[in-house]
């Protein structure tokens, strides 16, 4: 496989998300805003793309059958160091984030990416794997943070964009299913339908 | 029917071809809804019955027709009693007339809209569904809702609660109340408090302070409006859904012929009378001390039983099966109402809620009869099980 593929794919054809199905419990969960969305997203970038890397160096000397344990000790050795990260600089988004970034250590598509790519392959393509699944994840939650703060909340980052554009004086209400759970699940049905409506090699017959 | 025959000749007209053929499921559908198809299947053998799609919809949408005209009453009735005026019976129904005419025009405008859209797009042809659907809708809101939100209401139902699964007949969840759910959990302030059931004017969605009985009880009292207010329908409410009388009506139409499932709507009431009287024999507080039958009058228990809980796609399809999803519906209706204050009204959840379901309800009542069969013919195929475990063991 081309290295730039690594890297193109998981935007589209082989997205962790809207593709394979996996990390959708934390896409919900952490959607509601953008802010939360997008250190989230940086978050797994950070942790897949090291894990990816270490395991990868490390994968002539893993015993096959404890494999499982030795990825874990170095998901969740990443994801302490990211969680001490936010906690010291972005208090209040950690807040928000909660137990979502612990669980980066059980995402699956963390656990995918070690297992199916950096077990087999080379450093550096195993660096270019997870830069490109982190992307092709960070999207999809950057743009329901995006979709789901400007309809469910009426602002984005913060700022009140739709009080500024006038829009409450007019009858503009805010959605509040928008900021529920289910929006984001409906949200990400769209996009998967969307996609594969775009798509011929995504179509079951 | 002489004088229809310009229409036919019209149609025959301008039917497309050639390069406008694709717009064939549009000029089929407004045929068909104009005269009977007259495309039979013609391979196999069939029962052959005048009750089709098109006619079972038309039965539904007449048997709606006396809760609509009671509800427009009921609108205008409500206001001229809320701000004094002096109105004749006829004038109150006019008032109501004109509030509800908007919601109904953007109700089945945005829909077919969408279902049109849809056909074309994927080269079927329309189905009559949305003609119930989208009347429906209109009378389940309260009758200030806002028409964008309205029309969102009815977009996301036919979208997401319809044509993502294929269209009429795939849907396994109720469209109309989809689209209330929407409104309920998107706008919750127009949906649901003492703010929203009584129009102040004319235009607008300006509304007059006034509580349903749904809404008293939720918060802690007890309704003022009698058990006969309640059964008539001079109490504030969603649209069309005060009266049971008017509801009853429609029931009649619908039992009589055969479009609706008696064993549904019965169990429906049987369920929720059985948790009414639980509720009443554990009497911790008010509003399990209500006679059960007030749960039959207030809110849409009686519209839902009759209307929603039938609707024959989303329902359970095995009459054993229909019994369950019935009994389910009605009691959870009532749990939902007495021990959860946060919805005041549980029926359009608990009825969701069996939609999801149905399915598994008649995959359980199908497995149990493929088994009963089975053991009834077990003399000869236990035999040979054995016989074969015998052999292997």
């Amino acid at each position: 496989m081309k290295n730039f593929d690594l890297i193109k794919l998981p935007f589209n054809k082989n997205n962790p998300i809207t593709v394979q199905v996996l990390g959708v419990c934390s896409c919900l969960a952490v959607t509601a805003q953008l802010k939360p969305a997008v250190v989230m997203s940086l978050s797994v970038i950070v942790v897949v793309v090291l894990a990816n890397l270490i395991v990868s160096l490390l994968r002539n000397t893993i015993p096959p059958r404890i494999r499982i344990i030795v990825q874990l000790v170095v998901v969740s050795t990443l994801v302490v160091l990211v969680d001490q990260v936010l906690k010291a600089y972005v208090y209040d988004v950690s807040k928000q984030l909660s137990v979502f970034v612990g669980l980066i250590i059980t995402n699956c598509i963390v656990m995918g990416r070690l297992e199916a790519f950096a077990m087999v392959q080379k450093p550096w393509s195993s660096f270019l794997d997870g830069i490109g699944n982190g992307l092709g994840y960070s999207v999809i939650l950057i743009a329901l943070g995006f979709t789901r703060e400007l309809f469910g909340s009426g602002t984005l980052w913060g700022y009140p964009v739709m009080e500024r554009l006038g829009l409450y004086n007019i009858g503009y209400e805010n959605n509040g299913l928008m900021i529920m759970p289910p929006m984001a699940l409906i949200l990400t049905g769209l996009i998967i339908w969307w996609q594969r409506s775009r798509n011929k090699d995504l179509q079951e017959s | 029917m002489m004088n229809m025959k310009w229409l036919e000749q019209w149609f025959e007209k301008i039917e497309p071809k050639g390069k406008w053929s694709w717009l064939g499921s549009t000029y089929e559908a407004f045929h068909t809804f104009a005269f009977t198809p007259k495309a039979v299947t013609r391979a196999g053998a069939h029962i052959r019955d005048a009750v089709d799609m098109k006619r079972s919809i038309i039965i539904v949408v007449i048997a709606l027709i006396p809760a609509l005209l009671f509800g427009m009453w009921n609108i205008g009735y409500q206001t001229a009693m809320n701000t004094d005026a002096d109105w004749n019976w006829f004038y109150m129904w006019w008032f109501g007339f004109l509030r509800m005419l908007p919601l109904i025009a953007v109700s089945y405008i945005v829909g077919l809209a969408i279902e049109f859209a849809f056909a074309q797009y994927r080269g079927h042809e329309v189905n009559e569904g949305f003609l119930a659907t989208g009347l429906l809708i209109p009378m389940i809101v309260p009758v200030t809702t806002p028409l964008w939100q309205l029309a969102l209401a009815v977009a996301f139902a036919v979208i997401i609660g319809k044509e993502v699964f294929g269209g009429s007949g795939m849907n396994f969840l109720n469209p109309a109340l989809v689209a209330r759910a929407f409104l309920f959990f998107a706008y919750p302030t127009h949906m649901s408090g003492d703010k929203v059931w009584i129009a102040a004017d004319l235009w607008g969605s300006d509304a007059i302070a006034g509580a349903t009985p749904m809404g008293e009880l939720a918060a802690g009292a007890m309704p003022t409006a009698s058990a006969l207010d309640m059964l008539i329908g001079t109490i504030p409410g969603s649209t069309c859904e005060t009266s049971v009388i008017a509801i009853a009506l429609g029931a009649i139409l619908l039992l009589f012929t055969g479009i609706a499932s008696w064993r549904i709507m019965l169990s429906v009431f049987l369920g929720g009378g059985a948790m009414g009287l639980l509720f009443n024999a554990i009497g911790y507080n008010d509003y399990m001390q209500l006679p059960f039958y007030y749960h039959f009058l207030m809110g849409g228990f009686a519209f839902g039983a009759v209307f929603m809980a039938t609707d024959p796609v989303t329902a359970a399809q095995t009459n054993c099966g229909k019994w369950i999803y019935g009994l389910l519906i009605g009691s959870f209706a009532v749990l939902l109402r007495v021990c959860n204050p946060a919805y005041p009204e549980g029926m359009m959840l608990s009825i969701l809620l069996m939609n999801c379901l149905a399915p598994l309800i008649d995959h359980c009542v199908v497995a149990r009869n493929i088994k009963r069969r089975a053991s009834r013919t077990s003399l000869t195929s236990t035999t040979s099980t054995d016989r074969k475990e015998a052999h292997n063991g």
